[in-house]
């Protein structure tokens, strides 16, 4: 029926292809600036493709953010990890084995999801201090723990449409809890973990605010190093959008690989998971 | 005796991270509204009571009406751009044409990039120079094609300059209520659209009278999240214009006046309108899908 009568409607390629253009015109921008030599950035031919493939732009902005690139990493992985992990382990309590008042939590921990993080970023950096976690650990352990709603509620969704039989049946062959947990959940939550992973890894990866607050110079990653060296005025144009395609180049490719992944926990950021 | 043992685990399993929400959730709004009733300025905090007074300067000082005017624009023009536009780019790739993944992927990844990426490559196109030799960006090809009426100072056009981060903003954003209208879309019966074929309305009436109202939840949730969204903007006017007072709002003012000014009383209060005004959207909404969920 959809592909029935639907011949009329190539027309509609048109503004489609428009759009995809105006999509492409920041990516197309950044790719052309970034392989410019420093003699062709001009801003009269910004639009015009480069002569050749300055490589150099891209080892100049890797010389200057590699170490930011690297933190970055080493604050992600594990905070995504955790928090995927406790959000696992939320959701199926709060989905399976429910306690009094589960009804009533689930509400708090899903509103820690929405709040403006201006309203907790003074006593934040001042817990941090005086529990003497500063630098990268603190800025993982604020992802993990700023984290959990939106893992929990993924999980606790998926867990939720598992039929109740399942664990039933589990529970008459004696297994416990935990038992039920780690044989019968844990291995079909591999999607789930998917989802979840990669939408804390791009969210940490991205986030600006808390590193900000929470890092300084030496433990800077990659969004608040960029943010800096875009602002210094020594900096070559066709550097800035080579260090800016790097800075990118791990959550598009994420993207690009799990983008059926990345839609689901889009989908969950709304609650319509 | 193994119920016991296991109510026992499960409040075990799920407390620390109850724990940790509460205490960096909860614990540090309350920390921060007591921190916004006091006179604490400076660097050793100080918790003299002040009454409400951080907020009625707040409400009397010109900056913060600014903030107020500038968070208007820049949630109208974002969160209408992207909900039409998205609307838009649903329909479109909801008629089963050759190509819609890859159009569908094209327009929803600028949502795995950093705000503060998508601001550097912005600032660049939104050049304010329209003449002369400094004519850059978006300004430069306007007038290559010919459509110089389209140039514009962007972001340092007075009052509506706002307008220009909100249209990066639906740049990255719009892709994300597609999908949003996209699954609603697609959860639509199929036999609704065949019926109303068959009873003689053309696909503008289908799309008018069946689908935008079935729609209507979908709508919903997408102006509650791009709203709260506009009204955290923050990462986005940084990275295109740093933080120019023509371009202020409230988490910018909190920024400068809290680790720039010291003045931890104001910031906090600041921090506290912002969360309120959020918590007028998100509230109702968190408890009407809670509502619906259970209802199925």
């Amino acid at each position: 029926m959809r592909t029935k009568s639907r011949l009329g409607k190539y027309w509609l390629y048109i503004p489609l292809v428009l759009m995809a253009v105006f999509y492409l015109l920041p990516m197309y921008v950044m790719l052309v600036t970034g392989f410019k030599s420093f003699e062709e950035i001009d801003l009269k031919t910004m639009w015009v493709l480069p002569k050749g493939v300055a490589f150099i732009n891209y080892i100049e902005a890797w010389m200057k953010l590699s170490p930011s690139l690297l933190n970055s990493f080493m604050m992600v992985i594990p905070a995504a990890l955790i928090s995927s992990a406790l959000g696992s382990l939320n959701g199926f309590v709060l989905a399976k084995w429910k306690f009094r008042g589960a009804d009533v939590v689930f509400p708090f921990i899903l509103f820690g999801m929405f709040i403006p993080y201006q309203s907790i970023l003074i006593p934040l950096v001042q817990f941090m201090k005086a529990m003497g976690i500063t630098g990268l650990p603190g800025l993982a352990l604020a992802h993990v723990i700023y984290g959990i709603p939106i893992t929990t509620l993924t999980f606790r969704n998926y867990y939720a449409s598992l039929p109740q039989e399942l664990l039933e049946a589990a529970k008459m062959d004696g297994a416990d809890m935990l038992g039920i947990y780690r044989h019968i959940l844990l291995p079909i939550s591999l999607p789930s973990f998917v989802v979840v992973l990669i939408w804390q890894f791009t969210s940490a990866w991205n986030d600006f605010l808390f590193a900000v607050v929470l890092t300084g110079n030496e433990e800077w990653p990659i969004t608040v190093a960029l943010n800096n060296m875009a602002g210094s005025q020594i900096i070559a144009w066709n550097v800035q959008m080579a260090g800016s395609l790097l800075a990118a180049l791990p959550t598009l490719l994420v993207y690009i690989f799990l983008g059926r992944y990345f839609l689901r926990g889009l989908l969950a950021g709304s609650l319509k998971g | 005796m193994r119920r016991d043992k296991d109510r026992f685990l499960n409040i075990l399993l799920i407390s620390p991270s109850i724990l940790a929400v509460f205490i960096f959730v909860y614990a540090f709004i309350g920390w921060s509204a007591r921190v916004s009733l006091s006179k604490w300025k400076g660097l050793t905090a100080d918790y003299t009571w002040n009454s409400i007074n951080n907020y009625l300067e707040l409400f009397a000082d010109p900056r913060f009406h600014v903030d107020i005017r500038n968070t208007l624009i820049f949630t109208g023009v974002f969160v209408i751009g992207s909900i039409l536009l998205g609307f838009l780019l649903a329909v479109m790739l909801d008629q089963g044409l050759k190509g819609e993944g890859f159009f569908r992927s094209l327009f929803l990844f600028p949502m795995a990039i950093s705000y503060i990426v998508t601001g550097v490559v912005w600032r660049w196109l939104m050049n304010p120079a329209m003449t002369g030799s400094r004519v850059t960006g978006l300004n430069i090809l306007f007038q290559n094609l010919g459509l110089d009426f389209l140039a514009n100072t962007w972001y340092t056009t007075p009052t509506w300059g706002m307008a220009s981060i909100a249209l990066a903003a639906i740049w990255q954003m719009s892709g994300y209520t597609m999908a949003l209208y996209l699954a609603g879309l697609r959860a639509i019966p199929q036999e609704l659209r065949e019926a109303a074929q068959i009873d003689g309305a053309n696909e503008f009436q289908i799309y008018r009278h069946i689908m935008l109202p079935l729609l209507a939840p979908v709508t919903l949730s997408a102006l509650i999240i791009l709203g709260h969204m506009s009204l955290k903007v923050f990462d986005l006017i940084v990275a295109v214009a740093n933080k120019q007072l023509p371009l202020d709002v409230p988490a910018i003012y909190m920024w400068q006046v809290t680790f720039d000014g010291l003045f931890y009383g104001k910031g906090a209060a600041i921090g506290i309108i912002l969360l309120i005004s959020v918590a007028v959207l998100i509230i109702p909404y968190i408890r009407y899908t809670l509502k619906t969920e259970a209802q199925q």
